[in-house]
């Protein structure tokens, strides 16, 4: 990789301050960023790394609210929030491999928003707000397509409140190789309704099922799904799978989310 | 290039990183430990993995100045004081838990890393926690039975599962 200046605050304050120059990125865990880098697909003038930063780690629970902060690797979440939201631990220790989950980080992963990736879908499922350095923002407004999310240049993820569902699950059809949801499903029900938020399968990156939510949320069982699927269209098609074998994936894995649900 | 100190198997090292020096590569070509590997330097393979605070991690994915202060282990710091081989590692040639080497010292430390989490894993905790090591000789099987036993547990049911 092209060489860089590297940094290592040890506030949000003077992170934000040396992302505001030229060409400066925000490092995590680097599990996606630096073997970007290596492939010179990114190549910052600086980086700036958010582990040193205290404020930006751990999990607790405030009210019917788990936070999580941004530079919480994935195997803290995966221990940490398996009292109080068992499906989104459960999500955490299925991501990459241990040595990736002792690394990587949930800001870092909805920072990213790979279009593959676990956590937005639990993000998106939850309700969750995205907390910054300077606002809160929705999930429902946060994600915005492949790799692409409502963050300004220079914005840290600062932490992320989710609401503690009744019931939730998440289910994976992991992509062997690099362990990615080739389509995961993650199905959270709330007082108010259920939401249903699928990762791995649009070419447009998580997305809310509606369909799945309304009948979900009327009843409650894998079998309000029966005849439902999902369309073809804009889904992803690779080598890995066409777009319609992912459809098919969404209707599978939601179901075994919901029969999973606890 | 910054100085960094590490403590590298209980000693205090240091060395000179740039930017974009790795802590594989810190380790290998400025502290001359070779003993970890680089294998995909794409942090797929897990040939590269050491302890840092205790945690394992895949060293090609880490920035040296990242962890500068951290404490490190590697495969060089698993052999007991005599020099002679540790129990995973003995468990390892008992079992014929490697042919061509390679991948063997991120198993060994991914093993160990498990083993210190879970002392008494079952066969497919095992299989689950080294997912993310690759090796291309044994298929495997030979591995399971190597941190079954070094886990003091009877090494003979690893079979074929998957």
């Amino acid at each position: 990789m092209y060489n860089f200046d590297f940094v290592k605050p040890a506030s949000v304050e003077d992170a934000v301050a040396a992302l505001g120059g030229d060409e400066a990125q925000p490092l995590s865990g680097g599990m996606t960023l630096l073997p970007s880098m290596k492939q010179r697909l990114n190549a910052p003038a600086t980086l700036v790394s958010l582990t040193g930063i205290d404020a930006l780690k751990g999990v607790c629970r405030d009210g019917d609210m788990l936070v999580i902060g941004a530079a919480t690797p994935h195997a803290v979440v995966a221990r940490d929030a398996a009292a109080d939201y068992p499906a989104l631990a459960e999500l955490a220790g299925q991501i990459g491999d241990p040595m990736v989950r002792n690394r990587g980080t949930i800001g870092g992963s909805l920072a990213n928003n790979d279009p593959s990736a676990c956590y937005p879908s639990a993000a998106l499922a939850s309700g969750a707000t995205i907390v910054t350095d300077k606002r809160e923002i929705a999930a429902d407004d946060f994600f915005q397509g492949m790799f692409a999310t409502a963050l300004d240049e220079g914005e840290i993820i600062t932490s992320v409140r989710f609401p503690i569902p009744q019931k939730a699950a998440y289910a994976k059809f992991a992509q062997p190789a690099s362990r990615f949801a080739l389509t995961g499903a993650f199905v959270a029900q709330y007082a108010n309704g259920v939401r249903v938020a699928i990762t791995g399968a649009s070419e447009n990156g998580v997305f809310r099922w509606s369909e799945a939510e309304a009948a979900l949320s009327s009843n409650f069982s894998a079998d309000a799904l029966a005849g439902l699927a999902a369309s073809a269209d804009q889904m992803i098609g690779d080598l890995h799978g066409t777009p319609e074998y992912r459809a098919h994936l969404v209707g599978v894995m939601t179901r075994r989310a919901v029969a999973a649900a606890h | 290039m910054t100085k960094v100190t590490l403590t590298v198997n209980g000693r205090s090292m240091s060395g000179q990183a740039e930017g974009r020096t790795l802590l594989s590569s810190f380790l290998r070509e400025e502290l001359g430990l070779t003993g970890t590997h680089v294998g995909c330097d794409t942090s797929q393979c897990g040939a590269c993995v050491v302890h840092m605070d205790g945690q394992a991690v895949k060293s090609c994915t880490v920035l040296a100045q990242d962890v500068d202060g951290a404490s490190v282990t590697t495969i060089e710091g698993m052999a007991n004081a005599d020099g002679s081989l540790g129990t995973i590692q003995q468990a390892f040639q008992d079992h014929h838990g490697l042919q061509c080497g390679f991948c063997t010292p991120g198993m060994v430390m991914a093993s160990a890393a498990l083993l210190a989490e879970n002392p008494k894993p079952t066969e497919a905790e095992v299989r689950h926690y080294l997912e993310g090591n690759i090796c291309r000789c044994t298929g495997y099987h030979n591995i399971v039975k190597a941190v079954m036993a070094a886990s003091g547990q009877d090494a003979g049911g690893a079979v074929a599962a998957e």
